[in-house]
């Protein structure tokens, strides 16, 4: 069985900066996966090197099993991503879009789920608005929406709850862990911990372009437990986070 | 709920038809501005023109406003070619949702073949609005319908694919408008759309026959009049090179990814 995402030796400069440094990691099929690091550590264009959006300069990446540069096609059916920023397109509506991104993956008739989706993301009301017109938690779930219109098995989500109400973040996760325990292999980038604290089963930590830390969440705070500054108190995902950051040995 | 993976599996088609179908809608949604803004521009070029070159002959035997119509009708299938697909996929990159398309598994060809196609459709649109509204002052004939189909097909897919490059191209507004400002509205007004060539002088007799939007324009028009500055097949052929160019620059690029995919 292939793993939902494979990264072998991936490598990735722009310019003078390293993004990613050899890079390789396993997430396996129906994980919640967590991928944090501070902002530049490499997270979105690792995100982005699985999408297809960026080439890497060397090392290959396969989703369940279809390299992301020659079989695009099959990767990309089988791959949803939500992306960092709150973008759309500003001449329709939120049906059209759905519509519009289920007809780019050459999927018709695809309306009953399109309704299932918007149900469940509190869009109904919304269908028939201008995209302008949401606001930007409603933009947020469109996104979401966009990325699930194709029903892939793994899903990418890339700071999904930056700066969205406390209420839709909650709504979401629950969604989306539904859709994990369903089978949908989920991958998280976030800077809440205490969410990818909540819902990841396992965590890599990314800093200046290589992989920190690659552990269960778990196993993760057990290790830290014992090198908790104040030495009270419970370790959380932020104890872990910072140490791992600042140098710590694992 | 009943979620994605318990479901029967997709069936996969192509890409293409949803991507030509939004492109189409794109410009559909704003028609005052895509398509009746050019078409009043270009009835005011022949009122204005028309009027002042009134009694002046062209070919021996047409009036300049029967030799202006055909001109009139191209030089805006070709303007509003290239301004779909560059004004697009310009605002596509700015505002940052040209990602949907480039997650989808659409091939480089199949992204090319959309844009182009829409960007023909809008043409022709426009094209034909043109010409309805200014067989008001004259219905030219219709001498060769054939040839006029094929260079304005031929004419709006180069236009089209410029359009493209120059949107893949461009970084910002400015930079567009640039490439429309000063290589597409010269080449197109230089090109014979208000003039036959043989009335100007040698040396620039011999520059127009550099500019291949002179080709399309004689062609468009010798489908009208049976007559025309040079050959419609020499100016076929010249064309036709043309857009195997300037199509094969595009797909090159979009498989690329060149300022697309990073």
């Amino acid at each position: 069985m292939h793993p939902a995402i494979s990264i072998q030796n991936i490598s990735k400069h722009y310019g003078a900066l390293q993004a990613l440094n050899d890079v390789s990691l396993a997430i396996e099929q129906g994980e919640f996966f967590g991928l944090l690091g501070p902002n530049g550590a490499g997270k979105t264009t690792l995100i982005s090197i699985l999408a297809g959006l960026v080439t890497p300069d060397q090392g290959h990446a396969a989703i369940l099993g279809a390299d992301v540069q020659k079989s695009f096609r099959d990767a990309r059916r089988m791959l949803g991503v939500v992306p960092q920023e709150l973008v759309f397109d500003p001449f329709f509506t939120v049906r059209e879009t759905l519509r519009f991104q289920s007809g780019y993956f050459g999927i018709r008739n695809n309306d009953a789920w399109i309704d299932e989706i918007l149900s469940n993301l509190d869009l109904t009301a919304k269908a028939e608005s201008n995209m302008r017109s949401l606001s930007g938690g409603m933009k947020r779930r469109v996104l979401v929406a966009q990325a699930l219109v194709h029903r892939p098995p793994v899903i990418i989500l890339d700071e999904p709850t930056a700066g969205v109400d406390v209420e839709l973040r909650q709504s979401l996760w629950q969604f989306i862990s539904r859709l994990n325990q369903d089978g949908h292999t989920i991958v998280l980038t976030t800077h809440y911990l205490e969410e990818a604290e909540a819902l990841c089963q396992r965590i890599a930590m990314l800093k200046q372009g290589e992989i920190v830390a690659l552990d269960t969440t778990a196993n993760l705070l057990t290790r830290y437990g014992s090198v908790k500054k104040d030495g009270e108190g419970k370790t959380d995902l932020e104890d872990v986070f910072v140490n791992i950051m600042s140098g710590g040995a694992l | 709920m009943k979620h994605g993976l318990n479901r029967p599996p997709l069936e996969y088609g192509s890409g293409f038809p949803t991507l030509l179908y939004k492109e189409v809608k794109r410009f559909y949604k704003v028609a005052f501005q895509t398509v009746a803004a050019p078409v009043l521009t270009a009835v005011l070029y022949l009122m204005i023109f028309g009027h002042v070159l009134e009694g002046r002959e062209v070919y021996g035997r047409l009036s300049y406003t029967a030799f202006l119509i055909p001109g009139l009708v191209m030089m805006s299938v070709l303007q509003n070619a290239f301004a779909n697909t560059s004004s697009s996929l310009i605002q596509s990159k700015v505002t940052g949702n040209l990602v949907f398309v480039l997650l989808s598994p659409l091939s480089h060809f199949e992204f090319y073949a959309a844009y182009v196609l829409a960007a023909v459709f809008r043409g022709v649109v426009v094209g034909l609005g043109v010409f309805l509204i200014t067989a008001w002052y004259g219905l030219p004939s219709l001498e060769y319908p054939l040839w006029i189909l094929t260079f304005a097909f031929l004419g709006a897919a180069i236009l089209g694919s410029l359009g493209l490059v120059a949107g893949i191209w461009a970084d910002k507004y400015d930079q567009l408008a640039a490439f429309q400002n000063f290589i597409i509205m010269p080449a197109t007004m230089l090109s014979g759309v208000f003039y036959s060539i043989h009335s100007l002088p040698p040396a620039w007799q011999v520059v127009s026959h550099f500019n291949p939007f002179f080709y399309m324009i004689d062609g468009f028009r010798y489908g009208f009049f049976g007559v025309s500055d040079i050959s419609p097949w020499s100016s076929l052929a010249i064309v036709a090179c043309f857009f195997v160019v300037v199509s094969a620059i595009a797909l090159r690029l979009l498989q690329k990814g060149y300022k697309l995919r990073h």
